[in-house]
C-alpha cells in the first residue's frame, strides 16, 4: 500500500520510507492513530536524501581533571534520527554531554564534533515559532546546508553552541536562588535569538510560549515563577528541563539521564514533551540513559554502547532490550569476542 | 552638629580597612543628625554620587515605638563610607540593607553601631557586596545591647561575593550583650560565583557577562527588597553592576 506521501505500508507492522525504518510511530501513523505518542508527520522533504547529518563525532578524546575518560569516541547522528546511549557507570556517557557542552574542566584532547544545524521547518515538531515574531523575521525555508558549512562545535562558548542550537539536558539541574525560570529563559532565548539575528520576543509573547511549553508537559506556570529549581524535586527538576527545551527550541539536543528520577507517570509525560519538541526532520536527539524505560516513549532510531570511553557497539531498539535482559558486561563480552 | 576634627588613622579599629587618603579629601564629615519621634516612622536611601570619594557619618535617635529604613547603595567611584550609629528606644525598629559594588582600587565600607537602649527593640542589617579586581568592601558592624533591653531581636546579614581573587572583603559582625533574654542572629560568607551555575545558565544561550549579572542581580536584590523606593534603588544598582561586568 503505497500513501500519498510516499511512505509504503507492509503490511508487516514496519513502514519503510527512503530506505529508512520507524516502528512503532510509523504503525500510529499508518492506523490514523497520530495522536499516539504525539508522533507528527514528517514531511516529505527533498534534503532528507541523501540525509543531512546534524552531528559528527570523529575519535574524540577528553579528559576530566587530567584522567581520560572519552577515548576516541565516534558518532554520526544524521537529521531526523534519536540515537540513544546506553553504558555502564563510569563509562564517559556525562563526559561526553559535558564536552559537547563545553563545559568547563572538560578538555579535549583529540578528534572533532562538527555540528550542521538546520533551519525550523516552520511548524513541523515542536517547533512553532512564537505567533508574536514579526513576519519579517520568519525563517528561511529549510534547505540543505551546503558541504563544509558545518559548524567547529569544540571551538565555540557554551553560550554560542546554545545560540546555534544545542540543547543540553543537565542530570542533576543547577538551583539558582534568586532568580525566577521565567526571568532567566526569557533573557536565555532573547540572547540566543539576537545571536541568530532575530528580533527578541516581548514579555507578553515570551509568557504565552512558555505558558504553552509548560502545558506540553503538565507543569504549573506558577513554578516557573519560582526560583531556578529552588525546592523542587527531582523528577520536577527533569521536567523543568523539557519545559526549557520546549521553550529554547533547539534544533539538537543532548539529554543526560533525563529518565533518572522520574516516577512512572513523570516518566511517560516527559518522554511525550521529548518526542512533541524534538521529532522532527530537521532535528536531532542524543539521549543517553541507563534504563530501557525511556525508550519505550521515545523510540530510538539507534542505540549505542558507550564502554571505556568509546563505542562498542550499535544497533537498532533491539539492542536496548538486549542489554535489560543480559547486562551490559554480557553484551561487551560478545562484542569482544 | 558637631564636627569630628582630627583626620583619623588605620590604628582606629573603626578606619582599619579604610582609604586614608581618599578620606583626607573629603575630611572633615560633618555628622548628619535624625531623630524620629515616639510612634512616628522614616526612611532614607543614601546613593553614592557618582563622581570622587564620599563619607558620611549619621546618628539616627529613634524613640519608643518609632521606625527607621535606612538603604545604602555604595558604588562610589574611588572612595565610599557611610558610618551609622544607632539608638534603639523600646519597641523601636531599625532595617538596614546596603549594597556595596566596586571593581578597580575602590575602597568601599559600610560602618555601624546599633545601641539597644531599652526593650524589645528590633534591628536587622542586611550587607551585600560584589567586589571585582582589586576593591576592598569592608562591613564593620558593633550591636550593643544595654543592661536591661530584654526582648531584643538583632541580625545581621553579611555576604560578599568576589569576582577576583584579588579583591578583598571584610566582615566583622560584633556583639556586645548585657542582658538576658535577648536574639542577636549574625552569619558572614564571603564566596565566588557558583561555576556550576554560570555555565548552566550559559548552555541556555546567556553570554558569561549576562549569566554573572542574573545570578548578581539576585545577590544584592535582597539589600533593597521591601524598600520604599525599592524600583529605584534596583534600578541604580543594576546599572552599577553593569560597570563592574
Amino acid at each position: 500500500m503505497t500513501r500519498a506521501d510516499g511512505t509504503r505500508f507492509t503490511g508487516t507492522g514496519v513502514i519503510i520510507r527512503t530506505g529508512k525504518l520507524f516502528t512503532h510511530k510509523a504503525i500510529c501513523m499508518a492506523a490514523g492513530n497520530e495522536n499516539c505518542c504525539q508522533y507528527q508527520r514528517m514531511p516529505r522533504l527533498p534534503s532528507m536524501e541523501p540525509q543531512t547529518t546534524m552531528l559528527q563525532i570523529n575519535n574524540l578524546s577528553a579528559t576530566v581533571a587530567d584522567k581520560p575518560i572519552l577515548k576516541g569516541l565516534s558518532l554520526t547522528v544524521n537529521a531526523g534520527e534519536i540515537h540513544a546511549i546506553m553504558g555502564p557507570n563510569g563509562a564517559g556517557k556525562s563526559t561526553l554531554a559535558y564536552v559537547l557542552g563545553g563545559r568547563p574542566g572538560y578538555e579535549v584532547t583529540g578528534g572533532t564534533a562538527t555540528f550542521t544545524p538546520l533551519p525550523p521547518a516552520g511548524g513541523a515538531g515542536g517547533g512553532s515559532v512564537p505567533s508574536g515574531a514579526s513576519p519579517d523575521q520568519t525563517h528561511p525555508p529549510l534547505t540543505p546546508p551546503a558541504s563544509g558549512r558545518g559548524i567547529d562545535l569544540l571551538a565555540l562558548e557554551p553560550h554560542e553552541r546554545a545560540a546555534a542550537g544545542l540543547f543540553l539536558g543537565f542530570q542533576y539541574p543547577v538551583e539558582i536562588p534568586g532568580v525566577s525560570f521565567v526571568q532567566f529563559l526569557r533573557e536565555s532565548l532573547n540572547s540566543q535569538r539576537r545571536a541568530r539575528g532575530e528580533a527578541p520576543l516581548s514579555g507578553g509573547e515570551f509568557l504565552k510560549l512558555a505558558r504553552e511549553k509548560a502545558a506540553l508537559l503538565r507543569m504549573d506556570m506558577e513554578m516557573l515563577k519560582r526560583p531556578v529549581n529552588v525546592g523542587f524535586s527531582g523528577g520536577e527538576k527533569k521536567r523543568a528541563e523539557m519545559v526549557q527545551m520546549g521553550i529554547l527550541d533547539p534544533s539538537f539536543a543532548v539529554l543526560d539521564e533525563t529518565d533518572s528520577g522520574l516516577d512512572i507517570d513523570a516518566l511517560r509525560i516527559v518522554g511525550e514533551g521529548i518526542n512533541a519538541i524534538m521529532r522532527a526532520p530537521n532535528k536531532g536527539v542524543l539521549l543517553i540513559t541507563h534504563y530501557q524505560r525511556l525508550l519505550d516513549y521515545v523510540q530510538p532510531d539507534f542505540v549505542h554502547v558507550l564502554a571505556g570511553g568509546r563505542i562498542v557497539k550499535t544497533g537498532g531498539p533491539e539492542l536496548a532490550h538486549q542489554l535489560e535482559e543480559q547486562g551490559y558486561e554480557a553484551v561487551a563480552q560478545e562484542t569482544a569476542a | 552638629m558637631s564636627t569630628a576634627l582630627a583626620l583619623p588613622t588605620r590604628r582606629q579599629e573603626a578606619f582599619r580597612y579604610s582609604d586614608v587618603v581618599a578620606l583626607a579629601g573629603v575630611w572633615p564629615v560633618t555628622r548628619e543628625e535624625i531623630r524620629v519621634a515616639a510612634g512616628t516612622s522614616g526612611a532614607l536611601a543614601i546613593v553614592t554620587p557618582a563622581g570622587g570619594a564620599t563619607a558620611r557619618m549619621l546618628s539616627i535617635t529613634l524613640a519608643a515605638g518609632a521606625k527607621f529604613d535606612l538603604r545604602i547603595l555604595n558604588a562610589a567611584p574611588i572612595f565610599g563610607r557611610i558610618a551609622v550609629e544607632v539608638e534603639l528606644g523600646e519597641g523601636a525598629d531599625f532595617t538596614l540593607g546596603a549594597a556595596q559594588l566596586g571593581s578597580g582600587d575602590q575602597t568601599l565600607e559600610i560602618v555601624t553601631e546599633v545601641t539597644h537602649a531599652a526593650p524589645n527593640a528590633v534591628s536587622r542589617q542586611l550587607i551585600r557586596s560584589v567586589l571585582g579586581a582589586r576593591a576592598t568592601g569592608t562591613y564593620l558592624g558593633k550591636v550593643a545591647v544595654a543592661r536591661g533591653s530584654i526582648g531584643t531581636d538583632s541580625e545581621q546579614s553579611v555576604r560578599a561575593m568576589l569576582l577576583d581573587r584579588t579583591a578583598t572583603a571584610n566582615a566583622k559582625p560584633e556583639l556586645e550583650i548585657y542582658a538576658d533574654d535577648v536574639k542577636c542572629a549574625h552569619g558572614c560568607a564571603v564566596g565566588e560565583l557558583d561555576a556550576n551555575g554560570l555555565f548552566y545558565l550559559q548552555s541556555r544561550g546567556l553570554p558569561p557577562a549576562e549569566a554573572k549579572r542574573l545570578m548578581l542581580q539576585a545577590f544584592i536584590a535582597e539589600a533593597f527588597a521591601g524598600a520604599p523606593d525599592e524600583d529605584a534603588l534596583t534600578t541604580a544598582a543594576l546599572a552599577a553592576l553593569g560597570a563592574l561586568l
